[in-house]
């Protein structure tokens, strides 16, 4: 009994050791394995649903581009959750910074839609991020005056800003030529993103790339990166040494909002091209699903955003190639949970 | 008479090996907490296991307990291998522990407490009889309760006494307790041991960590000495004494002390007390309490360049908020707060450790240290922007710094890059004072810093204080322990329910007076003047 146990440990201990890349290698193919089964019983062809995904997103340059274009908004509203929560914040609302981003950009776009791209282009950038981080400041402030939690703040706001949205699309914004649609007029060339290799691969990706590699070494390798990480680890502390919490709160939180707000100004300017509503399906829930996945780790949250890029291509191509609904992808991402929540609680146990 | 029997499955024959531990090996980062460690506790001895800050005692007396893991080493039961996995283990072989913090449900009773220990605790519970069970156990062995009493009501000696009684209704022959007189008064001490005795008559077996020797002396049959993770050495009661332990402790150099000077630079209060210009001033300083806290009332007080002044009084009586208070993490509702000469009243806490004012919390890990981080990491905390190289730290003159102020006062030189998690009590109390005190400070409040500490380290870091006193710096000295403010204060005051209850000048005090006001009984005339 104690040998088949120590060897349990043993195997646990290997995978505890794996470089970071096997963990998430091993934790997919887990999660594949266990939806292979639910496939299954939907009478469905695991291998042949697998493959159809692997065909439209590894198999051509196009799909391939659209995982990519998928990412961006994906990743910068990770970094705007991984942010916050160095100081134990929890950022549950990036989905409607996103969409302030996007509407104080598209505000942006909109008044000034003679100016030229060199200007115009990082106005709309500025205008994007001060819409997030201002969105996202007020549950810092309510936070740090001990007024509301900030996850409920958060949470709530998200239900708000595509309500100010709607009323600018249908009303003061709506645009004349398509009046009948609820949205804007379509942006002037000088306020489109550009595109990259024929693709909709836009400039946002260096947006959510330095945002990343911004997070990571302001966290890691700067002063305030020490004191943040002492107010996530012990905030009693840190206040009796001096570190100025409520200032803390309310800035981590206005970055991480604003960059949550660049994602919302690069899909309207770079892919929609206008202000419309719904215009994210959801991307700041799965930010924050990936931030807390990757457990605030920059690499992980970059491999992290590339599996859910996959996993929500998954149900547009298994709508089309096997008839399923698009909801199926839900199925996955929970499974997934389960695999990540379940390794987490056996390693806890095994201490 | 059923539970009777069922308590008895054991040899009252004394002498009989219940646990032999062998080769405990256990390691914390860097940091060997047991390295090698051979250890046997026998039926019917009370076994004191004694050490300095960090030696191992609680890192042996938890893996006996099965609650953490050795990495290499067995242990035996009874005569046979038994892995402790978890603390149900060690429970269900007869082994019990007491924490220091103890482990009772406040809001519960004494007999539901200690049916919820039960390992057979029937569906419906029949609280007559488990009632009779505590009566019959405390009466025997000295450990009078009221079962019905809520714990929460009761006083710490007693509490420990449900603790005690706990183990005992749930089967167990070995008695682990960390550290059980801390928290005593000196007669509940008494109690104790004489609770132990009775035990011990009856065939089970005592360990008991401490760092109090005379207690040792006064109580065990056998005295296991541990220093630097390892056994120093075994003695039977008729083969130690004070000397003879002290120098097992500290190898061989107890009177070698560090952070020494010259002779003159004792802790002790100085000869003639001239000060220097106030550092600190409250007047009349009062603050609102919520929930448990103590509401400061009327507070005037003064802290002068080159004096230590005491502030004597049980725990719980304002301290934390006095310390609080000053350290600007709560306000003033009514009067002021003076540093240096500045209304001090409005500024941050940032801005009050800034003018150099330095903080020695009573818990250092929930409340000066992120346990999370490295020890560096934890010392360029609190040091605002002094090792600031444009956005990033200047870790080299931080290392040096603090290397520096270990260096100082004597300290040992932890592990830098280790996460101050992996420390001992005592030297993350070091390494907290030795931050606090790298910069110089003109004023130190300092609460309980000696609290914890063994010996040899209490003393240096009276020194310290003293030092630090003569040479300009003003001390708050907030201590439970009168023998240390009687030796170190130049003048004492008395905190009792959230006010100054007496001020005395050093030597216009006495332990009556300063006891009787401490305890709320101080009759006015007692109250001496500066």
């Amino acid at each position: 009994m104690s040998a088949g146990l120590s060897a349990a440990a043993s195997v646990r201990r290997v995978i505890s050791r794996a470089p970071l890349f096997l963990r998430y290698l091993f934790i997919i193919a887990l999660a594949l394995g266990i939806f292979a089964l639910i496939l299954v019983a939907a009478g469905k062809d695991p291998f042949k649903a697998y493959a159809d995904t692997f065909a439209y997103t590894f198999g051509n340059v196009y799909g391939f581009s659209e995982l990519i274009v998928r990412m961006i908004p994906l990743l910068l509203t990770a970094v705007a959750v991984a942010f916050p929560a160095r100081i134990g914040m929890i950022n549950v609302g990036g989905e409607g910074q996103l969409y302030m981003g996007a509407w104080l950009a598209s505000g942006g776009a909109l008044a000034l839609s003679g100016f030229p791209a060199w200007a115009l282009l990082p106005l709309m950038t500025l205008l994007g991020f001060i819409g997030g981080a201002v969105w996202a400041a007020i549950p810092g402030i309510l936070r740090a005056k001990k007024v509301v939690n900030e996850t409920i703040a958060t949470l709530l706001l998200n239900y708000v800003a595509p309500m100010i949205i709607s009323y600018f699309v249908f009303g003061p914004w709506r645009g004349v030529e398509s009046s009948s649609y609820p949205q804007s007029p379509a942006f002037s060339d000088g306020a489109r993103l550009p595109s990259f290799f024929n693709t909709r691969i836009h400039v946002g990706l260096l947006f959510a790339l330095v945002s990343l590699l911004a997070y990571w070494a302001i966290v890691e390798k700067t002063r305030w990166g020490v004191q943040m990480r002492a107010i996530g680890g012990n905030p009693e502390a840190a206040e009796r040494l001096g570190i100025p919490l409520v200032l803390y709160m309310v800035i981590v939180m206005a970055i991480g909002g604003g960059v949550a707000g660049l994602a919302g100004m690069g899909e309207v300017s770079a892919i929609q091209g206008r202000l419309r509503q719904g215009l994210s399906p959801g991307y700041g829930f799965t930010g924050f699903l990936i931030a807390w996945l990757a457990g605030g780790n920059p690499l992980g949250i970059l491999l992290m955003t590339f599996l859910f890029a996959v996993i929500t291509s998954v149900g547009d191509i298994l709508q089309i190639t096997q008839g399923l609904p698009y909801s199926v992808v839900n199925i996955l991402m929970a499974v997934i949970l389960f695999v990540v929540l379940g390794r987490r609680s056996v390693r806890r146990a095994s201490r | 008479m059923i539970w009777i029997e069922s308590l008895l499955p054991m040899s009252t024959e004394t002498g009989t090996l219940l646990i032999e531990a062998r080769g405990i090996v256990k390691r914390y980062a860097t940091v060997l907490a047991n390295d090698h460690v051979d250890f046997a506790l026998r039926g019917g001895e009370v076994h004191a296991l004694l050490g300095e800050n960090g030696a191992g005692k609680s890192t042996l007396s938890r893996i006996l307990y099965g609650f953490t893991q050795p990495d290499a080493g067995e242990i035996l039961v009874a005569g046979r291998l038994a892995p402790l996995r978890s603390p149900h283990d060690a429970r269900a072989l007869g082994i019990g522990m007491v924490f220091q913090n103890f482990t009772l449900i406040p809001a519960l009773s004494v007999l539901e407490n200690i049916a919820l220990f039960l390992t057979n605790l029937p569906p419906v519970v029949r609280r007559g009889d488990i009632s009779r069970r505590i009566r019959r156990l405390a009466g025997r062995f000295g450990l009078s309760v009221e079962p019905s009493a809520l714990v929460r009501q009761l006083s710490v000696g007693d509490q420990q006494k449900v603790e005690i009684l706990k183990l005992l209704l749930a089967d167990a022959r070995v008695l682990i307790l960390d550290e059980p007189t801390k928290v005593l008064a000196p007669h509940e001490v008494e109690e104790l041991f004489g609770v132990f005795r009775t035990l011990k008559n009856e065939g089970y077996a005592i360990l008991f960590i401490t760092h109090k020797l005379r207690e040792v002396l006064a109580s065990a049959d056998r005295i296991t000495v541990m220093r630097q993770g390892r056994i120093a050495g075994t003695r039977a009661r008729g083969e130690a004494d004070e000397s003879a332990l002290v120098s097992l402790m500290f190898g061989g150099q107890a009177d070698q002390i560090p952070g020494s000077g010259s002779a003159d630079t004792t802790g002790g209060a100085r000869a003639a007390a001239h000060t220097g210009a106030a550092l600190l001033e409250l007047r009349g300083a009062g603050t609102r309490a919520a929930g448990s806290e103590t509401a400061l009332r009327d507070i005037d007080l003064a802290v002068h360049e080159g004096e230590i002044v005491g502030v004597a009084g049980v725990s719980g009586n304002g301290q934390k908020e006095l310390g609080d208070l000053i350290l600007g993490l709560r306000s003033a509702r009514r009067g002021s707060k003076i540093l240096h000469g500045e209304d001090a009243s409005r500024w941050s806490i940032g801005r009050v450790r800034k003018s150099g004012v330095a903080f020695v919390p009573e818990d250092p890990l929930s409340m000066a240290a992120v346990p999370g981080m490295s020890v560096r990491e934890n010392l360029a905390l609190g040091t605002g922007r002094r090792y600031a190289r444009g956005v990033t730290v200047d870790w080299r003159l931080l290392e040096s710094t603090m290397v520096g102020s270990f260096r100082r006062f004597g300290f040992p030189v932890p592990a830098l890059h280790a996460p101050i998690r992996s420390l001992s009590g005592g030297n993350l109390q070091r390494a907290v004072i030795a931050r606090e005190m790298a910069h110089d400070p003109r004023l130190i409040i300092a609460l309980y810093p000696t609290r914890g500490l063994d010996v040899m380290s209490a003393v240096a870091v009276r020194r310290l204080l003293g030092a630090v006193r003569d040479s300009g710096t003003g001390v708050l000295l907030i201590s439970e322990d009168l023998e240390e403010l009687f030796e170190m204060s130049d003048r004492l005051l008395v905190m009792y329910g959230g006010a100054i209850a007496g001020e005395f000048a050093r030597g216009k005090w006495s332990a009556d007076v300063v006891g009787h006001l401490m305890t709320g009984s101080g009759r006015p005339d007692g109250k001496a003047e500066a």
